[in-house]
């Protein structure tokens, strides 16, 4: 079986590119002010929601009910889009994925695309697999088309270009737009309005992804904020759908309990700019063809497994990267994959499947189990007991090396204890290695991450409320 | 080699996933925001609302000397002298070159402060309210529900739906929030 393209090739394992990671005070400059800002304006847009906790459970519930339940709701779908006169198609990996995308392209005379930002097309490598076959995709998001003409890899799954300021962005734009622009936010937005606005007019095949299908109805919602996938829905004659198997909610109703959790969790809006819904093929209005693609490439391998198929209830907020801070202070792209933060940490080892593989073992290590990830967490995911039962496998599928006996004990002492209690633990353990009141070396995994030396030493207190104080 | 569907499907009954239990639905279906909160909830997001008792007076004020794009069941009296009204068929270019756009909407939120279009009479096709950089929504008071989950129940999914709330914006340049992209950089509400 050809390898998943949700880990970059030649990634080196989390320890080993994240010292490399926090080596780069412009990169960690960059993403403490970004994750700070959103940190604090989320707080504020849930706090005006009383009963937040209630659309959490609901969230959570209405997935679980989701995952029980594929074997009815995904043919189901699949039959209310197909009314609508659209067409399914179904893969079972990246390579399958990407190949009907391409012969669709082929049989539309497309040598160019638009895009809609998609996690599950990163996470297929889409772009690369069409550019192979002679077809070149226009990422048309901001963030997106930042990473594409920087030739750069994205870093955050909502802003894939976080790890970029705004003087960065303008010399990515002057050099691949030919434009001299300022660094003002304001021009540089109209810079990429001018710059995509005639491909958006006359291109005719266009690729999105999907935030919901419904099940009942088959319609398919992408939330956005710049209108760039309203472009991309509207105006070709083709669109291409490609979504995760997961991305389902049964009724139209549900769609009631994300509209609230998921802008909010991510931009930190009551609502964002746009919604799109559309259901199959409407005569007169948007693409003519519909094409959905769902997607399995590991998802049902992750649906075995009871304790880690809980990650398939993502929304893909990325409200757990802006709380983390082992994220804050290494970067996206430290993970090695499509997915970073701690929904990577626990979905990309899954989706490879592969524990031997030494890159995806090592990202349940990329966390100091705080705890912050699940507490923020729309869907209400447990990462910290994924990331240790994940932390099990690994060293289960390693066997016995001196690595694997230092995992084993960082395991055993993270499983044997309840999340708080571990957190502690592992402040405790900082606390011993700390040198006037720094930390200078912490044994795996701590010590990969903190080699930066200026992780201040956690006080006697847990490492969840020493990061509460200093996360500002 | 079974077809892909077949396989997925089958992986899928293999991993056995136990039923869920009933979903808990505590949270609130209904909301108390009337108007005024849905017209303080669009203009945080640097919209321009007005309230608005005489709307075809409003529009000559707002639209006089402007080519406009005027999707088929707009009220006949919107119509007002002095604008260019521009009528389907339109072309791609047409609906580019044009200053602007008037639609009423399909429902309104004001808890979030969101307009629905549903591409019904007085809204056209999709592309008439993305293209214009000036979208002018005339929303009508009985059109707006208190939540989210009201504005759902009022919507029709078969239908293409636009949910929009402000103007097209961008979060991506050191998350802050600039307006104005691809879609309408300027929107405005009138409230009847
Ligand atoms: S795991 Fe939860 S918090 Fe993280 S991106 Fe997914 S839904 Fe959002």
């Amino acid at each position: 079986m050809a390898r998943n393209p949700v880990t970059w090739l030649g990634s080196p394992t989390f320890p080993n590119a994240a010292r490399t990671a926090l080596a780069d005070t412009q990169l960690r400059q960059n993403l403490r002010k970004a994750t700070g800002t959103i940190r604090a304006r989320r707080a504020s847009a849930v706090a005006e929601m009383p009963d937040w906790e209630a659309l959490r459970l609901s969230g959570e519930a209405i997935k679980n009910d989701v995952l029980s339940r594929l074997e009815v709701l995904l043919p189901q779908l699949e039959e209310a889009v197909t009314a609508r006169g659209g067409t399914v198609h179904w893969a079972r990996d990246a390579e399958e994925a990407n190949a009907i995308v391409l012969r669709l392209c082929r049989e539309n005379d497309a040598t160019e695309v638009v895009k809609v930002k998609s996690m599950a097309t990163a996470e297929i490598g889409l772009n690369e697999a069409l550019e192979e076959g002679g077809v070149h995709a226009i990422e048309t998001d901001l963030a997106e088309l930042i990473v594409q003409l920087g030739d750069d890899r994205p870093s955050h799954i909502l802003v894939p270009a976080i790890h970029r300021n705004r003087s960065e962005i303008r010399e990515i734009f002057q050099r691949r737009m030919g434009i001299s622009v300022s660094d003002e936010p304001a021009d540089l937005a109209e810079a990429a309005r001018l710059y995509l606005r005639q491909k958006f007019l006359t291109t005719k095949v266009a690729v999105s992804g999907a935030n919901f299908a419904v099940a009942d109805t088959g319609s398919i919602v992408v939330l956005e904020s710049e209108g760039n996938g309203r472009m991309c829905l509207t105006l070709p004659d083709t669109l291409i759908t490609v979504m995760g198997i997961e991305k389902l909610v049964p009724t139209w109703q549900d769609l009631e309990v994300f509209l609230q959790l998921l802008p909010r969790s991510s931009t930190a809006e009551r609502m964002n700019p746009y919604t799109s819904v559309w259901t199959g093929v409407t005569p007169g209005d948007g693409p003519q063809q519909f094409h959905l693609i769902l997607l399995d490439n590991g998802r049902t391998a992750s649906l075995k497994d009871t304790v880690g198929r809980q990650a398939l209830r993502c929304i893909r907020c990325s409200a757990c990267l802006n709380v983390c801070p082992v994220y804050e202070r290494t970067g996206g792209q430290s993970y090695g994959s499509v997915y970073p933060g701690p929904i990577g940490a626990i979905l990309t080892p899954q989706l490879v499947g592969d524990m031997h593989d030494k890159q995806a073992a090592s990202l349940p290590y990329a966390s100091s189990l705080c705890g912050a990830c699940f507490e923020v967490c729309p869907v209400r995911i447990d990462i910290p007991s994924v990331l240790t039962h994940l932390r099990a496998e690994a060293v289960t599928a390693k066997g016995r090396s001196p690595e694997s006996v230092a995992m084993a004990a960082a395991a055993w002492m993270f499983r044997d204890a309840k999340r708080y209690e571990r957190a502690q633990k592992l402040g405790a353990l900082a606390r011993l290695l700390a040198r006037n009141g720094k930390i200078t070396s912490l044994p795996w995994p701590g010590s990969k991450w903190t080699s930066s030396r200026d992780v201040p030493a956690p006080p006697a207190e847990s490492f969840r409320e020493w990061w509460r104080k200093n996360r500002g | 080699m079974a077809d892909a569907r077949t396989e997925i499907l089958n992986r899928i009954r293999a991993a056995k996933v136990a039923p869920a239990g009933p979903t808990p639905r505590d949270y609130r279906r209904t909301g108390e925001g009337g108007v005024e909160l849905f017209a303080e909830r669009v203009a945080d997001y640097r919209a321009i609302v007005h309230a608005v008792s005489d709307v075809p007076a409003k529009l000559r004020e707002l639209l006089v000397g402007k080519r406009i794009v005027a999707p088929a069941g707009l009220p006949a009296d919107w119509l007002v002298d002095g604008v260019e009204w521009l009528t389907e068929p339109l072309s791609t270019e047409d609906l580019d070159q044009a200053d602007g756009v008037l639609t009423n909407c399909a429902a309104a939120i004001a808890d979030t402060g969101t307009i629905v279009l549903d591409a019904g009479a007085g809204q056209g096709r999709r592309a008439l309210t993305l293209l214009p950089d000036y979208h002018v929504c005339v929303v009508r008071t009985d059109q707006v529900a208190a939540s989210v989950p009201e504005a759902l129940e009022r919507l029709d999914p078969l239908r293409p739906l636009t949910f929009i709330s402000g103007p097209s914006a961008t979060s991506d340049i050191e998350l802050n929030r600039v307006e104005g992209v691809h879609g309408p950089r300027t929107l405005e509400v009138l409230i009847t």
